[in-house]
């Protein structure tokens, strides 16, 4: 009987010797199967997105430019200037000024509404928290992220462009996709 | 003593045909170029380029625009003439090689009996040999003239890896030339009318092709522009139009072997059982040729790149015994 290791040694199982013709006829045949390999990745097709055509569609909870909303029924926003977003933002960001509101000027539900409500898009980190914050769920996060622009100025949304209907130019995701 | 050059045709017919097969012989480059590009594209899950005109096809022309227009500088350290000469001597070797691919046999247009093919030399291989032998004077030069450290690496790479691997390659075609008894290449697609070398000459065959990747520098043999070791190896200096030049003569050089193999051991333009009329003949050999074009492509999108003592001990351990053995086992059965 051959000699047999004791219990606590473990037997090192080597690769073959590279060189000879057995090492010669491995790297043939292990150069056979890579071009198997490639050619395969051509019978699959490109897995490219043809992005500016062809747009990645976004999950529902995709964190993209901010909306700012309206009661449907009265058409009053839903922020009351109580710049908590402000404060929860780490990027520092959101700029908001407050005002009262009077019964011949109504604009929000609450007391105050937001006389200015800026937010600069080119700091913003997408984090969310303004949409945590907010008491009022008047801010949430919306699907677009093709935000690109020539000018950092036109990077800085006014409440009159977090509030307009946002055009949906990002696909969202079906269900279970 | 001049080698015999097989004349048939009258001096103007000779002009068509050298205008003719350079302006249609020289277009494959781009196309190549832009299969290239493509196939490297699809090997990898990817599209390549699509964006310059229909499916991506002007994209060499734009390359080309691209580089041709740039502006021409050399390194303070290089040699002037021999830097601007390099990749004259590149292009000019490549271009040579080119003309003596048969893409056809004799026939008879306007009176007058004409060869499709640009000449017929009765040195064939030979001829290959020597513009092949030329062609990395032009890698040498350039490298060395840049009189820059990754450019001479490159070359002394270049030097080394085609000397080496020229030999296994001669070698793999003596045995072709031994069985057709012939140094003209368009002898030597007559003499495969029965049979096709490939199958004869099965090791002869791989021994070429293998070599042919090392001989054009092309993966897993770019050790001469390993970019990720020698920034671009040879041509690292140069820009332009003269970079332009070199990526041309690669190409072209890729071509003129895939047309050589063709010829040689796929039966140029035969095809077993099928009498092929002459009009057909050049798009038999192209067809050919672009098989073996694929396969190079192919292979480079597979292979990664040899270290450089296995490519040497590759070319001297492997290659050359396989190629002696060949040329000696063909003589020994031809002579029996």
């Amino acid at each position: 009987m051959a000699y047999s290791l004791p219990e606590d040694q473990i037997e090192v199982v080597h690769a073959p010797e590279p060189g000879g013709a057995g090492g010669l006829y491995r790297a043939f045949g292990e150069t056979l199967r890579g071009l198997k390999t490639t050619f395969a990745r051509v019978a699959e097709g490109p897995l490219t997105m043809q992005y500016p055509e062809e747009k990645v569609p976004v999950y529902p909870r995709f964190r993209g430019r901010h909306k700012l909303h309206r009661f449907e029924d009265t058409g009053l926003e839903k922020c009351v200037g109580c710049s908590l977003c402000a404060a929860a933002c780490p990027a520092d960001c959101i700029r908001v000024v407050a005002a009262e509101n009077t019964p011949e000027h109504r604009v929000s539900a609450g007391e105050r509404y937001a006389a200015v409500y800026e937010i600069n898009l080119s700091r913003c980190i997408f984090c969310g928290y303004c949409e945590v914050a907010c008491p009022f769920d008047a801010i949430t996060m919306g699907h677009d992220y093709e935000m690109s622009d020539y000018h950092r100025s036109d990077l800085i949304f006014t409440k009159e462009m977090l509030l307009a209907e946002p055009i949906e130019r990002t696909p969202l995701r079906a269900e279970g996709e | 003593m001049l080698a015999l050059v097989g004349y048939y045709e009258p001096w103007w017919m000779q002009i068509i045909k050298a205008i003719i097969v350079f302006a249609i012989g020289l277009q494959l480059v781009p196309l190549v170029l832009l299969a290239e590009r493509k196939l490297l594209g699809r090997f990898q899950n990817r599209y390549g380029p699509n964006r310059v005109g229909p499916f991506g096809a002007l994209q060499p022309l734009a390359d080309i625009i691209k580089l041709a227009t740039k502006e021409q500088f050399r390194p303070s350290s290089s040699v002037e003439a021999l830097f601007i000469a390099a990749p004259i001597i590149s292009i000019l070797t490549a271009v040579a090689a080119f003309g003596i691919i048969p893409f056809g046999d004799v026939h008879d247009i306007f009176g007058t009996k004409t060869g499709l093919y640009g000449l017929d030399v009765s040195i064939g291989p030979l001829y290959l040999f020597a513009f092949g032998a030329i062609a990395f004077y032009g890698i040498m030069l350039g490298g060395w003239a840049s009189g820059s450290k990754y450019s001479f690496l490159g070359a002394m790479r270049a030097a080394a890896q085609l000397i080496s691997y020229e030999v296994s390659q001669g070698l793999a075609l003596v045995g072709v030339v031994i069985s057709a008894q012939t140094l003209s290449l368009v002898g030597i697609v007559h003499a495969q009318e029965g049979m096709w070398y490939i199958l004869p000459q099965v090791v002869g065959f791989l021994v070429f092709l293998t070599a042919s990747f090392a001989e054009t520098n092309r993966a897993p043999f770019d050790l001469v522009e390993a970019d990720a070791e020698l920034v671009g190896g040879y041509n690292t200096e140069y820009g332009g139009a003269r970079f332009a030049s070199y990526y041309f003569a690669e190409y072209l050089n890729v071509i003129v072997v895939s047309g050589i193999a063709t010829t040689v051991f796929l039966g140029g333009w035969l095809i077993p059982g099928v009498a092929v009329p002459g009009w057909v003949q050049p798009f038999v050999v192209l067809g050919k040729m672009m098989l073996f074009v694929f396969f190079f492509i192919w292979v480079r999108a597979t292979l990664p790149r040899l270290r450089y003592d296995q490519l040497m001990s590759f070319g001297w351990k492997v290659l050359l015994p396989l190629a002696t053995l060949n040329v000696l086992v063909t003589a020994i059965i031809v002579s029996l």
